[in-house]
């Protein structure tokens, strides 16, 4: 139930953003995802990718400080409260979500939500007792 | 181990009365052949033969740099030029250079102070130095060199620069010990890193002489560790022979100053009253043993104070404490007087700071420092990377009274210069 998500710093220099996804582009790695995080100076920039080993090498090769680390991927229902149901059943059971971001599941009409938990393991065995309904990494990779 | 053992662990009474002797012979020799000392000793009212105890040095003058400068090029030799085989010298950042002449004598007397210091950091005629400093005018290169070369050691004159030939050296000719600058050791250590070579298992380094600029205990361990051998600090200025004039022994707790030929003082660099041993004052020194340009009292800018007591060694001579700061590398930031050192201290104490910084100076009023933090630290986390932010923050305020700005960076992108270290970047409007 773990996803590979890309982590990468952003050194507040105009155009690192732009050359990142470059980088990207040219080795035709697909962007399922993507969130900024920043503050007045730095920021870090967070992916998705259908290829994230790939997308770290060609990331690295570029002189960016990257991270790979593990999050975890929902569907939520398009409907009212969807969203808030999941982040209380975290809650009450004592969670902390460091982040969360989400993008629209183009054939399902869903929204996939992406949050990373200090205790993923904790984050995932919560979830799956409350029947959440978790994406693998390949059903995220092929969306 | 000793080079000279019986002159390294004289009785203290000995070494007294030895200092007392070579000083007041020291005395008449610059009041005879150098005008300039004849001149300065009348005005202060002192004649050699006015001292009467080493303490009485209290009385005569000070040399300072600028009267090095003034004298320049020769008008401090004690002896005729036909005596003198060798000179270095030593460009300050302003005005003419100081230059320092050296008899046959000098040099082999300062080749053994070096053979001293070398020995007492454990080396013998078995180890290779690899001597990392320029060669040439600078001290630190052909001074060191011969010191090495009295004791035996195989010497590779590498000099400064062309990092991937030092690196070749060390591994074709088994180098086991460094001189070099903390700023070079700093790149070689990041170069290391990028090359992929584990020193500790790849090469057969077992210690480095880092010296010629100020660094942190924090940078020592760093580098120790980082590189797997023993770092010994090493203090010395052109002046006062170049390299070798206070070493570390294997206890690595201060530094050895040769006392037999130098008498160490201590004074409060506003006022230049002597200070009490263990309190931090200006390092003034006075060659003792030299035939071709003795200096008497020299302010050598450097913050430092003695440690008086005994060393487990064995050796008699006192030691001094790392250099706390330099008078001359000192800005000021809202009217506060800050040393880079402080800074950096500050940077290598905290967990997460990688190799490299820069401070800038903005304005009279403001400064940013630059700081990379290490490999391997980024975990994609933001509040981390506020969190090591936030603790800068707070504990150089608390180190320097001012609050910088601090700005992070990615490891490997700020410029390290190789040699002299250039950390700090003056962009102030001089009116
Ligand atoms: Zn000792």
């Amino acid at each position: 139930m773990r996803v590979k998500q890309i982590s990468i710093f952003l050194e507040n220099k105009k155009g690192r953003l732009l050359e990142a996804l470059k980088a990207l582009g040219r080795e035709k790695i697909n962007i399922r995802a993507l969130s900024i995080a920043d503050t007045l100076d730095f920021g870090i920039l967070r992916l998705i990718v259908a290829d994230p080993d790939k997308a770290k090498l060609v990331l690295e090769q570029s002189n960016f400080t990257v991270k790979e680390n593990d999050v975890i991927a929902i569907a939520v229902k398009d409907q009212p409260g969807g969203l808030a149901d999941v982040l209380s059943t975290l809650s009450n059971a004592g969670i902390n979500v460091e982040y969360i971001y989400a993008f629209a599941d183009k054939q399902e009409n869903d929204a996939v939500v992406v949050l990373r938990t200090e205790d993923i393991d904790e984050g995932i065995k919560v979830l799956k007792k409350a029947n959440v309904h978790m994406l693998s990494a390949k059903d995220i990779y092929s969306l | 181990m000793f080079w000279q053992m019986e002159q390294e662990t004289l009785k203290r009474a000995k070494l007294e009365a030895l200092q007392l002797k070579r000083l007041k012979q020291t005395l008449k020799r610059v009041y005879d052949n150098v005008p300039f000392y004849q001149k300065a000793f009348t005005r202060c009212k002192v004649k050699p033969v006015s001292l009467k105890s080493v303490k009485d040095i209290e009385k005569f003058p000070f040399t300072t740099r600028e009267d090095l400068q003034a004298n320049y090029p020769d008008g401090l030799l004690a002896c005729g030029r036909e005596d003198i085989v060798r000179l270095h010298t030593s460009s300050g950042t302003t005005g003419k250079p100081k230059a320092v002449f050296f008899t046959k004598a000098d040099l082999d007397n300062s080749a053994n102070l070096i053979a001293r210091c070398l020995v007492a950091t454990g080396c013998t005629k078995h180890d290779v130095l690899q001597n990392m400093m320029s060669y040439g005018l600078f001290t630190g290169g052909l001074v060191m060199h011969y010191g090495a070369e009295k004791l035996g050691m195989l010497i590779i004159p590498s000099a400064v620069g062309n990092t991937d030939r030092q690196i070749m050296l060390m591994q074709d000719f088994g180098t086991t010990t460094l001189h070099l600058t903390p700023s070079y050791a700093l790149y070689l250590a990041s170069h290391f890193e990028a090359k992929g070579i584990n020193p500790a298992k790849d090469l057969k380094l077992k210690r480095a002489f880092m010296g010629a600029e100020p660094y942190t205990e924090e940078t020592r361990l760093k580098l120790e560790s980082s590189m797997g051998i023993e770092v010994f600090n090493s203090y010395g200025l052109t002046e006062m022979n170049g390299p070798g004039v206070a070493f570390e022994c294997t206890e690595k707790n201060g530094m050895h100053i040769w006392e037999d030929n130098f008498i160490v003082e201590i004074v409060d660099p506003a006022t230049g009253k002597q200070l009490p041993d263990g309190e931090y004052g200006e390092l003034v020194l006075t060659t003792i043993n030299r035939e071709g340009m003795p200096i008497i009292r020299y302010r050598t800018r450097d913050i430092t104070a003695i440690d008086p007591v005994r060393c487990a060694c064995g050796r008699t001579h006192v030691r001094i404490k790392r250099i706390h700061g330099r008078a001359d590398d000192m800005f000021i930031i809202r009217g506060v007087n800050i040393y880079p050192q402080q800074i950096e201290q500050v940077l290598m104490s905290v967990n997460g700071v990688g190799k490299n910084y820069q401070i800038v100076l903005e304005s009279s009023e403001d400064m940013t420092i630059k700081v990379e933090f290490a490999k391997g630290y980024f975990d994609g986390n933001l509040d981390n990377l506020n969190t090591l932010r936030g603790t800068l923050l707070d504990r150089l305020k608390a180190a320097i009274l001012v609050r910088p700005k601090v700005e992070l960076a990615e490891p490997g992108t700020l410029p390290v210069s190789e040699g002299k270290s250039k950390r700090v970047i003056d962009n102030r409007k001089v009116y």
